[in-house]
C-alpha cells in the first residue's frame, strides 16, 4: 500500500456548542480519491476547510505528507500547506484571465517555466486555446476546468473539492464528473471529494467515507458501504432503504412479509430490523393478498412502485416497464434480494451468513 | 440608477442579505483591530458629548427643554417632516410608476432628470426660491413692474420650507420604490390577472402592496431628510430644531441650551431610523422572489399619455428648469453689475480641497471597519462598522457642536483648525465610504482571498492581490459619494471652519442671508457642478 497522503488523527472542532467535527480519525493514500459523503450540515466542508488550513481544530492532528500542518501547538497557515482547493463556486479570479488564475499559484516559478505549466494544466483539462479568455466568458464546466487547472498547477500534495458539481446542471454534471474523475487519475492525484450526493460518491471514490454530525460512520469500498452498511443511518443515507423490522427465529428472521432464511448469532425473539431496497422486493398481483400498492412511478425502463404493507409500513419495489399494475391492486410481496440484506440491531449491523 | 444615491444607500444595499461569513483566517491582525479601535473612538466623540452634556444639566436646561417654545419647535419640525413626506410620495409614486411601468415616451430622460434635484443642496434650493418668489425676487419685480403690485404673499416660514424640501427630497421615495418596481416578479401581477382581477385591482391589491415596503423606507430618508436639514429652514426662517439651535449657539453664545435641544433632535431622528430599520427587515420580502428576473410588459397608456407627460414636464419644470433659469437669471444680472468670478478660486480650491481630504481619509477608514464587519465573524468585530450608523442619528449641527465642545475643552490646539473640520466632515459622511464598500466587499466572494491563501499568499498578499481590484468600483463610488456630500455640508461648516476659511457653501450662505442674490449665483452654480461631476460618474459607471 502506497504511503499516505493525508493523515487525520481525532480530530474535532466546534463552533460555540455545535460540534461540526468530532474525534475524527481518517487516512488517505497517495493516488486514492476520497469520497467524503453526507447529508447537509454533517460537518464535511468543515472536515475540507480544517485540512486547508482556513480552520483550526480544537484538538487532534493533521498531517499532509510528512509534514504535519496543525496540532495543538503548531498551525500551518493555509498557504504554507500546499493544498490545493476546487470551490463550490469555483472562486475564479475574476479580474485575471484563465492564464492568470492558472499560474497564480506558480508565482515563485519562472516566467517561461509558468508560461509551460499553464499550457499544459490548460491541455490537460481539454482548454487549450483560452488561456486570455476572462472568467466571465466561459460557461460553467468550462469554469469548472479552469478551477481544477488551477488548483493542479502547483503540484499540490492533496486536492480538495468542495461539492464542485453542485452548480452544474443534471446532465452536464454526469459527464464532468467523470472527465474530472479522469483527470485526477490520469495524473495520479490524491483528491477528496466532498458530496451530498450518494449517487456521485459512489461512483467518483475510491473509498467513501460517510459523516454524520461529525462523527465517521463508515469508511470503505463504495460497494461495500452500500451492500454492507455498518449502521442504520448509513444504509439509510446510501439510498432507498426501508427498515423492516423482523424477529430471530432458528430458521431465519421473521418479519410480516414472510421468512428471510438469513441466519443471525443472536438469541431468538430479538428484534431486528433489516435494510430493503426496491431492487430486493418482488411483486405479484393476487387477489386476496393483503399488500395493496399505493403509487406507481415510472421511470422509463422500470417502474417503481410504493406498496403498503398491513402493518402501514412502506416498501418499494423496481418492476420492468411491462408491469403495469392500477393503484389499489392487491398483491403478495415477496423479498428476493439474491444476496444477504443488512441486518440491524440496536442500530448496528450484525454479520449475516446467508442460509441460502 | 441605484440605490448607492440615497444617502442612506446602505441601509437599502445592506438589506437583510448576508452571505456565510468566513471565519477567516486563523491569524489575527492586528492593525485591522487597531485600526478599526481608533475608528470606534471617533465616532464615539458627539456621543460622548452628548452624554455628557445630558449628565451634566442643570435646572435651567430642564426648564428649557420643558418649555413652551420647545414643545412648538417639535411640533413645527415634526409637521414639516411630516407634510414633505407626504407631499414627496403623492409625488414620486406616480412618476416612479410612470417611468418604470408604463409605455411613456421618453422614460429614461425622465427618470434621469426627476432624480437630478438631489445634486442640488437645500440652502442653493432655498435661495432660488427666494430668488424668484420671494421679496425682491423675480416674480416680485414683474409684479412690481408690470402691475404695480408690491406686496406678494410671503413664502416664508412654513409653505416655502415645505416647497423647497419636497421639491429637493422627492427623488428619495422615487428611487426606491423605482427599484421595487423593477424587482417585483411579473408573475405575481400576471397571476392575480389570470385569476380574473382587472388591471386596476391588480395595482392596488397586488403591486401597491409590494410597494408599500419602497414608500415606508424611502418615505423616512425624506423625514431623515428634513429632520437634518439646516439650510433650507434656515433660508426659509421656518424655526425648526436645527435653525433653533444654530442661532442660540450663534447669537446667544448658550452652548448648554444649544445641546439641550441637539438632545431632543437626536432623539427624534433615532425615533425615525429605528423605525426606519423596522420596515426594512419587513421589506425583506419584496427581495425574496429572486428567481429569474423576467422584465413585467409595461402598461399602455393610451390617450392617458399627454397628462402623464404634463405631469412629468411640471414637475421637472418647477423641481429643475425654473431653479437652474432663475440661477442662471442672477448669475448673468450679477456679472452685468460687475461681480467678478475672482473672489471665488479661493473659496473653490478650499471646498474641493477640504472635500478631497475628507473622501480618502473616510475610504481609508472605511477599509478596516468594513473588512472586519464582513470577512470576520464575532459581535466586536461588527462594532466599528456598526458605529458608523450613529452618524445617522446626528445631525451636522450636532456634530459640529460636539467638536466645538471637544476642541474646547481637550484638543485647544485643533479648535478651529481644518483637522476639526475634516473630522467633523469624517463622523458625518463615513458611513456613504462604507456603505459603497461593504456593498462592493459583499460581493466578493470570501472563497477567492482562501483560493489565493490556498495558492501560497500571504493574508495581505492575498487582500491585495485579489480583493482590493475588485474592491475598486466601490471605493471610487464611496469617494464620489463622499466628495459630493462634502462639497454640500453647510452647518458643520459654518460652526467649525477656521477663520477665513470660506467655501462655496460658506459663500452662498453669506451672500443669500444678505440678500445678495446675484453674488450667490456663481458659487451655487459651481456647487451644483462640482457636485454633479461625482454622480455622473457614478451614473456611467453603473450603466457600464
Amino acid at each position: 500500500m502506497s504511503p499516505n497522503a493525508l493523515e487525520l488523527r481525532d480530530v474535532s472542532k466546534s463552533f460555540g456548542s455545535v460540534e461540526a467535527v468530532r474525534d475524527l480519525s481518517l487516512q488517505v493514500a497517495e493516488g486514492e480519491i476520497l469520497a467524503l459523503v453526507g447529508p447537509s450540515g454533517c460537518g464535511k466542508t468543515t472536515l475540507l476547510r480544517l485540512i486547508a488550513g482556513f480552520e483550526t481544530p480544537d484538538s487532534g492532528t493533521i498531517t499532509l505528507g510528512k509534514k504535519t500542518v496543525a496540532d495543538g501547538s503548531t498551525e500551518l497557515p493555509p498557504e504554507a500547506r500546499g493544498v490545493g482547493m476546487v470551490f463550490q463556486d469555483y472562486a475564479l479570479f475574476p479580474h485575471l484571465t484563465v492564464a492568470g488564475n492558472v499560474g497564480f499559484g506558480l508565482d515563485r516559478v519562472p516566467a517561461k517555466a509558468r508560461t509551460e505549466t499553464v499550457a499544459e494544466k490548460l491541455a490537460l483539462v481539454g482548454l487549450q486555446g483560452y488561456a486570455e479568455r476572462m472568467p466571465n466568458e466561459l460557461s460553467g464546466g468550462e469554469r469548472q476546468r479552469v478551477a481544477l487547472a488551477r488548483a493542479l498547477a502547483p503540484q499540490p500534495v492533496i486536492i480538495l473539492l468542495d461539492e464542485p458539481f453542485s452548480n452544474l446542471d443534471a446532465d452536464r454534471r454526469i459527464t464532468m464528473r467523470e472527465e474530472v474523475r479522469g483527470i485526477l487519475k490520469s495524473v495520479a492525484a490524491t483528491a477528496i471529494l466532498v458530496t451530498h450526493d450518494q449517487e456521485e460518491a459512489l461512483y467518483f471514490g475510491d473509498r467513501l467515507a460517510v459523516l454524520k454530525a461529525g462523527s465517521l460512520q463508515q469508511v470503505d469500498t463504495p460497494e461495500g458501504v452500500f451492500h454492507k452498511p455498518l449502521n442504520v443511518s448509513v444504509a439509510d443515507f446510501m439510498g432507498q432503504t426501508e427498515l423492516v423490522t423482523g424477529e430471530v427465529t432458528p430458521v431465519g428472521i421473521h418479519t410480516e412479509i414472510g421468512m428471510v432464511p438469513q441466519k443471525i448469532d443472536l438469541p431468538p425473539g430479538t428484534q431486528v430490523q433489516l435494510a430493503v431496497r426496491a431492487d430486493d422486493v418482488d411483486i405479484e398481483p393476487r387477489s386476496g393478498a393483503v399488500a395493496v400498492i399505493r403509487e406507481r412511478q415510472f421511470k422509463g425502463a422500470l417502474n417503481l412502485y410504493k406498496v403498503a404493507l398491513p402493518s402501514g409500513q412502506i416498501l418499494h419495489s423496481l418492476q420492468p416497464h411491462t408491469l403495469i399494475l392500477p393503484s389499489g391492486t392487491a398483491v403478495e410481496v415477496k423479498l428476493e434480494p439474491g444476496h444477504p440484506l443488512a441486518c440491524f440491531h440496536n442500530g448496528n449491523a450484525i454479520t449475516a451468513e446467508s442460509a441460502s | 440608477m441605484g440605490e448607492s444615491l440615497t444617502p442612506l444607500h446602505r441601509l437599502l444595499v445592506s438589506a437583510g442579505y448576508r452571505p456565510r461569513i468566513a471565519a477567516g483566517p486563523p491569524r489575527r491582525l492586528p492593525i485591522l483591530w487597531l485600526a478599526g479601535f481608533i475608528i470606534a473612538l471617533l465616532l464615539l466623540l458627539p456621543v460622548a458629548y452628548l452624554l455628557i452634556r445630558v449628565l451634566q444639566a442643570d435646572a435651567t436646561t430642564w426648564t428649557l427643554i420643558r418649555s413652551a417654545s420647545t414643545r412648538a419647535t417639535v411640533l413645527r419640525t415634526v409637521a414639516l417632516a411630516g407634510s414633505v413626506t407626504a407631499a414627496s410620495i403623492l409625488v414620486a409614486v406616480p412618476l416612479a410608476w410612470l417611468t418604470v411601468r408604463t409605455d411613456l415616451p421618453l422614460k429614461r430622460m425622465w427618470a434621469l432628470l426627476t432624480a437630478l434635484p438631489m445634486v442640488i443642496p437645500s440652502y442653493v434650493g432655498a435661495y432660488l426660491i427666494v430668488a424668484s418668489l420671494g421679496p425682491r425676487g423675480i416674480l416680485a419685480q414683474i409684479a412690481e413692474e408690470v402691475f404695480g403690485v408690491r406686496a406678494l404673499p410671503s413664502i416664508y416660514g412654513f409653505p416655502g420650507a415645505l416647497y423647497v424640501l419636497t421639491l429637493l427630497s422627492f427623488p428619495y421615495i422615487l428611487l426606491t420604490v423605482r427599484a421595487a418596481l423593477q424587482g417585483i416578479d411579473p408573475a405575481l401581477e400576471e397571476s392575480s390577472r389570470s385569476l380574473g382581477n382587472g388591471p386596476w385591482r391588480t395595482f392596488w391589491q397586488v403591486t401597491l402592496p409590494q410597494l408599500r415596503p419602497a414608500i415606508a423606507s424611502g418615505s423616512l430618508l425624506v423625514a431623515l431628510y428634513v429632520l437634518r436639514d439646516f439650510g433650507a429652514v434656515s433660508i426659509m426662517r421656518y424655526n425648526t430644531f436645527t435653525r433653533v439651535i444654530y442661532v442660540q449657539y450663534k447669537s446667544a453664545f448658550d452652548r448648554a441650551s444649544a445641546a439641550g435641544l441637539a438632545i431632543i433632535l437626536v432623539l427624534l431622528t433615532l425615533a425615525l431610523l429605528i423605525a426606519e430599520v423596522r420596515t426594512r427587515s419587513r421589506a425583506s420580502f419584496e427581495r425574496s422572489a429572486t428567481g429569474g428576473i423576467r422584465k413585467a410588459s409595461s402598461v399602455r397608456l393610451g390617450r392617458w399619455r399627454w397628462p402623464a407627460l404634463l405631469f412629468c414636464t411640471g414637475i421637472v419644470t418647477i423641481s429643475l428648469i425654473i431653479p437652474l433659469s432663475v440661477l442662471l437669471y442672477w448669475l448673468v444680472r450679477g456679472l452685468i453689475a460687475g461681480e467678478t468670478l475672482q473672489p471665488l478660486w479661493q473659496a473653490t480650491g478650499n471646498s474641493v480641497f477640504a472635500s478631497a481630504i475628507t473622501a480618502i481619509v473616510a475610504l481609508l477608514a472605511a477599509i478596516p471597519a468594513v473588512v472586519l464587519s464582513v470577512r470576520r465573524a464575532g459581535r466586536w468585530n461588527q462594532l466599528p462598522e456598526r458605529l458608523t450608523y450613529t452618524a445617522y442619528a446626528l445631525p451636522g449641527i450636532v456634530v459640529a457642536l460636539a467638536l466645538v465642545f471637544f476642541g474646547a475643552n481637550f484638543a485647544p490646539a485643533l479648535y478651529q483648525t481644518l483637522l476639526m473640520l475634516i473630522l467633523a466632515y469624517l463622523i458625518l459622511f463615513l458611513p456613504q465610504a462604507v456603505g459603497s464598500l461593504q456593498a462592493s466587499l459583499l460581493q466578493v466572494p470570501a472563497s477567492l482571498e482562501e483560493a489565493a491563501r490556498s495558492m501560497g499568499r500571504r493574508p495581505w498578499t492575498a487582500f491585495w492581490q485579489i480583493t482590493f481590484p475588485l474592491l475598486r468600483p466601490g471605493a471610487l463610488a464611496g469617494m464620489a459619494l463622499v466628495f459630493l456630500t462634502t462639497m454640500k455640508e453647510l452647518p458643520a461648516t459654518l460652526i467649525l471652519s477656521p477663520y477665513n476659511f470660506s467655501t462655496l457653501a460658506t459663500r452662498v450662505w453669506s451672500a443669500v442671508s444678505e440678500a445678495f442674490f446675484a453674488q450667490a449665483a456663481a458659487p451655487a452654480l459651481l456647487l451644483i457642478l462640482t457636485s454633479s461631476l461625482p454622480m455622473a460618474v457614478i451614473l456611467f459607471r453603473e450603466r457600464a
